[in-house]
């Protein structure tokens, strides 16, 4: 599909009045070599029955730049050639029939600097509801270092945070209070007190915990506080409990924080549906006042989770990184969320290191240099288990937060016995991993020989043994590894 | 109470051959490692006095059992931890960090409470061995 040259009207006529085809216009230039600076989107375009995929994809690069519906003369009082995004490659979708990969450069000047809600403006804006396409989705994108370096990036990032906590060697493990709703303050603290003294780092608000009627969020931060520092003094290691500020205005949330910080909290939290714009006034609040900052990726679903339409959650994992959270779900692969193992690997990769080579089997189009940004940690949560401790630990490696919600308070034994599983199951199974053990062919003879002499986690393994979540995956990569042959 | 710093404290205490094959895997990973012991492991001390510098170029974890011994024979009623350090761009820090040495008693900590205006509560975490002098928490060794 790539052998078309360009077929640009250049000079006079391109700027006659009328309607003229976007490949015409200068969006579709194939012979473009995108420069250093440039940022690089890849969409997957389906363009309606009949619409001819360059002209699809071609128009897609001039919605999310410069063009409009028909030629404009005051396009010639600009260089309006830097400022269109030119398409210069358009590759079937392996496998499905009407879908094509668009990769699209955009001039560095088209946006502004630190700024995730000018650059989704542009990328995801009026062009995805362009009606010759029946669908738009954006799978990923390069990020210029040019563009990199104006972002702040994780308020704390991933060796601070370790550093400040005092818990190197292990994933970090975390619970979500539950029930999610209804608890008032002094008996949601009881929980985050159980846990932490059980053996966690950290306990969480969940999503939809702001301010209700059942607890007001000043009781909540109280109580939580009394129960975070009564378990440090019991345990002598550093804990938390995620603080969600989220409301409905900054002047809210900044007031909310604010009050975390004062009762001494390490860390708060912050949804994702409180907005980019929101997300990085709350990232520079905690580089300024030393908190760590966990984001709950509430609402993603809605545009990551079908494969045609939307945009992948490798991109918001990118935007968040250069927004500056510390903290984002990212999946668990064997627990109850959407998420195939591969998928998740790139997200993970995404997160954590400073340098993304192409890897299309974990989706990932694009090398990405993160210039030294600090790395986030990645959270799994949903669904998981202690039982599951080598799977994740092979999945997910060191550098997480295992979050036990249910496997912590729904232990039998009570919730510091639930917590004290998870613990002990974890650093059974970094032992054996550091001794070089084969830990995930052995993970349940480590986990059994474990339980010998922790209660605790033999009545857990007995209790979740069997739960599993097998479920076939909706959004997958698109290559699969093939051996090659050199010729 | 035990306190549960480090990364094995809720495994029953690692055997020397146990600490051998943790220190060979942070040698494997080129990384240094360095013997730390206190008698006041507050949670925020982050500064435990160092035995000497950290291992650089060691290949053999005996090494490091071997300061291990020396140190247990001067601070054995002590906190002792071994830190494993990476150098590598981008982490720059503590990889692996575990308790291999504990007074025989751990008296733990005290929550003080100071209350301020309002329900906001100050609170200080106390370890009951500080109020001793230093050199003489855990029955003076």
């Amino acid at each position: 599909m790539n052998e078309h040259a360009s077929i640009t009207i250049r000079g006079k006529d391109r700027y006659k009045s009328g309607v003229m085809e976007y490949k015409k216009m200068g969006y579709w230039e194939p012979d473009y070599v995108p420069k250093d600076t440039d940022i690089i989107a890849l969409f997957r375009v389906t363009p309606q029955d009949g619409v001819d995929p360059i002209e699809a994809s071609a128009a897609v690069a001039g919605e999310s730049s410069t063009a409009t519906w028909t030629v404009v003369w005051t396009d010639r009082l600009t260089a309006a050639e830097k400022y269109r995004a030119k398409c210069f490659r358009v590759d079937p979708v392996p496998n499905s029939p009407g879908q094509y990969f668009a990769y699209i450069a955009y001039d560095l000047d088209l946006f502004e600097n630190g700024s995730i809600a000018n650059l989704s403006a542009s990328i995801i804006g009026n062009v995805f509801g362009f009606k010759p396409l029946k669908a738009l989705r954006l799978e990923d994108m390069r990020l210029p270092v040019a563009y990199v370096k104006t972002f702040q990036g994780p308020a704390t990032g991933i060796v601070v945070e370790r550093e400040r906590m005092d818990k190197f060697g292990r994933p970090l493990l975390g619970a979500t209070v539950k029930p999610k709703l209804g608890l008032s303050g002094r008996n949601y603290g009881r929980v985050v007190y159980e846990a932490l003294k059980g053996g966690l780092d950290f306990t969480k608000d969940d999503e939809n915990i702001n301010s209700q009627p059942f607890m007001h969020w000043r009781e909540r931060f109280l109580y939580c506080m009394e129960a975070v520092n009564k378990a440090q003094a019991a345990s002598g290691e550093i804990k938390g409990t995620y603080l969600n500020v989220t409301a409905g205005t900054m002047e809210d949330m900044y007031e909310r924080a604010e009050f975390a910080k004062q009762l001494g909290s390490v860390i708060i939290m912050i949804d994702l549906v409180i907005g980019y714009t929101a997300i990085q006034s709350m990232a520079k609040w905690a580089r300024r006042n030393d908190m760590i900052l966990h984001l709950h990726r509430a609402g993603h679903s809605t545009y990551t989770r079908q494969r045609n339409h939307g945009v992948s959650f490798r991109v918001i994992a990118k935007w968040m990184r250069l927004a500056g959270v510390d903290h984002i779900h990212a999946g668990t692969v064997v627990g109850k969320l959407e998420g195939d193992p591969a998928t998740t690997r790139g997200y993970y990769d995404i997160c954590r290191e400073d340098y993304n080579p192409v890897r299309l089997e974990h989706g990932v189009f694009f090398e990405q240099n993160w210039a030294s940004l600090n790395k986030m940690m990645p959270v799994a949560s949903g669904g998981i288990h202690a039982g599951q401790m080598h799977q994740l630990l092979d999945h997910l490696g060191e550098d997480v937060i295992l979050q036990f919600g249910g496997g912590t308070i729904g232990h039998p034994m009570g919730i510091q016995a639930g917590a004290t599983a998870n613990r002990v199951a974890l650093e059974a199974m970094i032992l054996a991993r550091n001794e070089g053990r084969d830990y995930l062919h052995e993970g349940e003879e480590i986990l059994a020989k474990a339980a010998m002499t922790c209660t605790p986690l033999k009545a857990a393994l007995e209790t979740w043994k069997s739960v599993t979540f097998n479920y076939e995956s909706t959004d997958m990569p698109d290559y699969a590894p093939t051996a090659s042959v050199s010729m | 109470m035990r306190i549960t710093q480090g990364c094995f404290s809720f495994l029953p205490d690692l055997t020397d051959e146990q600490i051998s094959k943790q220190v060979q895997y942070c040698l494997a990973n080129g990384w240094a490692v360095n013997i730390e012991f206190t008698d006041d492991p507050h949670p925020r001390n982050s500064f435990w006095e160092m035995w000497g510098l950290p291992m650089f170029d060691l290949r053999d974890a005996a090494g490091v059992l071997m300061e291990l011994t020396e140190c247990r024979k001067v601070y054995g009623n002590s906190y002792i931890r071994l830190s494993a350090f990476d150098s590598s761009h981008g982490w720059e820090s503590v990889r692996l960090s575990f308790i291999v040495n504990r007074p025989k008693e751990e008296p733990g900590f005290r929550l003080e409470r100071h209350e301020m205006e309002g329900r906001n509560i100050r609170y200080t975490t106390k370890s009951y061995a500080v109020d001793r002098p230093e050199g003489q928490r855990y029955g003076g060794s």
